[in-house]
């Protein structure tokens, strides 16, 4: 480590910066509000463009031997078939492209037999890159984990921060969570983006990162409840906004910078992916300033910390 | 918080060379890495279907299929138990989950129903549970009806031998692909999991696996010989679509229940030519048992014909000539060299007890699989790379630190996974990457807490050490929320979700280790050597 050199660093934010982030919040709650419930409205009318994982169908990416792709070529191929809704479109570049097709009615063996047609219709200009065939039933099954899993995690995270924290806190960060959920499916929603498999594991890690920053928040919270025991609730939920804001920042713009590397240069099978995590850590870092703490002030929480966690309290005053 | 310990020191430095030894075949090709010499870890990462290229196959078995092969294996069992009593019957028939049979005589009901409860064979010998699930249930009904019924244990039971079996098979026929590294694997109560690397064009890999390849020697009914339509089965006989390659599409044939010879006393199959026509057939022989029953059907019935049947359609139906004693013997009509191989394949792998069906494909292309290893080592590095000028941007010399802590969390992520055999998968890539840009979010706090400590007028080790310690309550618990979200992705996540999920979870182990351990030693390290120099150090952060 001597032959490090002496570099000095540089502030996000400068230190002791108070900024009315509580009387902004207040307004930017309804907003969030109108948001959540506008998702809500996409999701029940307009609907997600659900994916073959949860839709069922086939999905094949082919790419062309040589030239360019020659799409309605092979939409007057495929189309002819008599398979249904057939979606064809490029794939990240002009010479891949991907091709889908409709769950086919008559159970799991149609499937294939669309899945022949189709590689047999486009004949040999085209090589093979990616097939997907999702059944019935394995559809059905993969829309039931799925929402499991999102129920589950939100009910861990509930019970972990409850558990950690007092109620009030477990609400807010669960309001939070729901927030930046529902925003994000409204997102897809009203872009019709593709909403599969991969989306859903993006909107778990999503809940975990939005937490992670509502946690850090809340800590803060309590370690200034426990210090200025007379300060006005909202000056010290402002407060403690104000002092971890430089971290809310920093580790949202790490994050962001390498998921834009991921969403650059990481490929199109993983873009859909990525465009979810970018998404849901700006609306993740968004909703644990503006949605989780104001959420205490309208709550009102325990100022009294004296008698209990003493283990936390001592560390606090190493 | 800023003292280590000699042996804490040991640890640490043995972990980093540790992880660096592990990590460091991944750098070479697979041909330089087996030449090393043994006393060298070799294992590199195993790379998921995604990545490496392969077919991703997921099987159903027919349980409904399953169920009336066992119906009528039972009405045999009972016909023939019976009989073998000498017991006369007026009918024994298929009712819905069972077996109905009407005894002639209602005096030999109580004989005939000891003889059919010979049948029912007690399931899983815990004769400790004092449990005495049979596989059926034999019931009289009046006084001369027996109903045996298929237990729901019983059914279970067939079931769970029937999907083992059909491993077996799978397992033999996609050997006999010839692929490398297949793996075959139960999926829940009636599926299978095929996974081939390197095959990306699934037909004839599918055509292999999913036909049940079921094959018997019928005696052909002596009047009913390629009827037009079918016949109401009556006594044993029963009729037979032929198959659409036979001499006869659309035809019946009347054969007589049951089989003369079945496809499991085969030994071999293979491939061959027809000497006269030079026409692709299917050559085989049957084992001992197969060729006596074979010798002795032809033999009385010489100019007479016999029917084979595949999969319950007549293929072929020849006339005997003169007994087939030798216990060989050929099947043709309208094969293809490819098409005979693979039925041969299918005979000597044995029949499915079922019909298979894929209910979830996902193939991926070798092109593709090489493109996403080189767009994702691409964002890999590129997102480090900005990762680490913003660390060391924002946090100066202690930043430097922090990135190195972020390239050694790489380093020692990438040797638990080769150690432990865990594969990579492009949405591991993604949860690899998404590591490296959250990892810094521990030394981010730890760091902004350093500055609030020296504004608060601190000493720079005491600001310092304060700053990791009052961080790691809150490191911990932010942590620990991801970790939940990565553990539940796990346990209910399909495929390649489950390769995220791994990365994502052993990342949140490896930056606590890094992010606090690492780099508090590294920052204890540079504190060391500052501190005799001058009183106070000047804090590069």
């Amino acid at each position: 480590m001597i032959g490090l050199p002496h570099i000095k660093g540089r502030n996000l934010i400068k230190p002791g910066i108070s900024l009315p982030l509580m009387s902004v919040s207040k307004v930017c709650f309804f907003a969030s509000l109108g948001a959540m419930l506008a998702s809500l409205l996409l999701f029940m009318f307009v609907g997600l463009n659900y994916g073959v994982d949860f839709k069922g169908g086939t999905m094949i990416e082919v790419q062309v031997k040589t030239g360019t792709a020659n799409i309605p070529d092979i939409r007057s191929k495929v189309s002819g078939l008599g398979l249904g809704d057939v979606q064809i479109q490029t794939f990240g570049t002009d010479k891949d492209v991907l091709i889908r097709v409709e769950q086919q009615s008559g159970g799991e063996k149609t499937q294939q037999a669309a899945l022949s047609k189709v590689l047999d219709a486009l004949g040999d200009d085209y090589v093979r890159r990616r097939v997907e065939v999702v059944g019935p039933a394995v559809s059905s099954e993969l829309r039931t984990t799925g929402l499991i899993a999102v129920l589950c995690s939100i009910l861990a995270i509930i019970l972990y921060v409850w558990f950690r924290f007092e109620w009030q806190f477990a609400v807010g960060a669960v309001v939070a969570l729901t927030h930046d959920v529902l925003v994000t499916v409204g997102v897809f929603s009203i872009f019709q983006l593709d909403f599969d498999l991969s989306t859903v594991a993006a909107l778990l890690t999503i809940l975990g990162y939005s937490v992670n920053d509502t946690v850090v928040v809340s800590d803060r919270i309590r370690e200034n409840l426990r210090r200025f025991k007379r300060m006005n609730l909202d000056d010290l939920l402002n407060l403690s906004l104000n002092e971890t804001l430089s971290r809310t920042l920093m580790t949202s713009l790490t994050t962001l910078v390498v998921l834009v590397a991921l969403f650059v240069l990481g490929g199109a099978v993983i873009r859909n992916f990525t465009f979810a995590m970018m998404f849901g850590v700006i609306v993740g870092t968004y909703s644990s300033v503006f949605i989780a703490a104001p959420l205490l002030s309208y709550l009102g929480v325990k100022r009294d910390w004296s008698g209990l966690n003493q283990g936390e309290g001592s560390t606090a005053k190493q | 918080m800023l003292h280590f310990s000699r042996w804490k020191i040991v640890a640490i430095v043995l972990t980093i060379i540790a992880a660096i030894v592990f990590a460091l075949p991944n750098l070479f090709s697979k041909a330089t890495v087996s030449a090393w010499p043994r006393w060298i870890p070799q294992k590199q990462l195993a790379l998921g279907l995604d990545l490496r290229g392969g077919a991703h196959l997921l099987y159903e078995m027919n349980i409904t299929q399953l169920r009336q092969n066992m119906l009528k294996n039972l009405r045999a069992d009972v016909r023939k138990k019976l009989s073998d009593a000498n017991i006369g019957t007026v009918g024994t028939g298929i009712v819905s989950n069972g077996v109905q049979t009407r005894i002639g005589r209602a005096s030999d009901i109580a004989k005939a129903m000891k003889v059919v409860e010979q049948l029912a064979a007690p399931i899983g010998g815990n004769f400790l549970s004092g449990n005495d699930t049979r596989t059926l249930k034999v019931e009289q009904r009046g006084t001369q009806v027996i109903r045996v019924t298929l237990t729901d244990s019983g059914v279970t039971t067939r079931v769970t031998e029937a999907l083992s079996g059909a491993i077996e098979t799978v397992r033999k026929r996609v050997d006999e692909y010839g692929t490398t590294e297949p793996i075959i694997t139960r999926q829940g109560a009636n599926r299978i999991l095929v996974q081939v690397p390197g095959v990306h064009d699934t037909q004839k890999l599918k055509a292999l696996i999913g036909k049940t390849a079921k094959l018997d020697f019928y005696e052909v009914h002596p009047t009913g010989v390629s009827l037009a339509s079918p016949r109401a089965p009556s006594g044993d006989y029963r009729s037979f679509p032929a198959s659409d390659e036979s001499d006869a599409p659309g035809r019946f044939y009347f054969l007589k229940e049951p089989p003369v010879v079945r496809g499991d006393q085969l030994k071999t199959a293979s491939q061959g030519f027809d000497q006269r026509t030079n026409e692709p057939l299917i050559l085989f022989t049957f084992n001992q048992e197969g060729a006596r029953a074979f010798g002795q059907f032809t033999a009385s019935n010489v100019n007479r014909p016999f029917a084979i049947v595949l999969d319950g359609k007549v293929v072929s139906a020849p006339n005997i000539r003169e007994p087939i004693l030798g216990g060989s013997g050929q099947i043709s009509g309208g094969y293809t060299v490819q098409s005979a191989n693979e039925l041969a394949i299918q005979l000597r792998s044995g029949a499915l007890p079922a019909d298979l069906t894929v209910v979830e494909e996902r193939t991926v292309g070798p092109s593709l699989g090489a493109d996403s290893i080189e767009s994702g080592r691409l964002a890999g590095i590129v997102g480090a790379v900005l990762t680490i000028i913003l660390t060391v941007w924002i946090y100066g010399t202690f930043g430097i630190i922090a990135a190195l802590g972020l390239v050694l969390n790489g380093i020692i992520i990438v040797a638990l996974m080769s150690v432990i055999g865990s594969t990579l998968t492009l949405p591991g890539i993604a949860g690899l990457v998404l590591t490296i840009g959250m990892a810094v979010d521990a030394n981010v706090l730890i760091f902004e807490r350093i500055r609030e400590e020296l504004r608060g007028s601190k000493t720079a080790i005491v600001a310092i050490d304060s700053g990791f310690s009052r961080a790691m309550v809150t490191i911990l618990d932010s942590q620990l929320t991801t970790l939940a979200a990565a553990i539940i992705m796990f346990w209910l996540g399909a495929g390649p979700i489950r390769g995220f999920a791994v990365t994502l979870s052993l990342g949140i182990f490896t930056s606590i280790l890094t992010a606090v351990t690492i780099v508090r030693f590294f920052i204890a390290m540079w504190i060391r050597s500052k501190k005799s120099a001058s009183r106070d150090i000047d804090v590069p952060i």
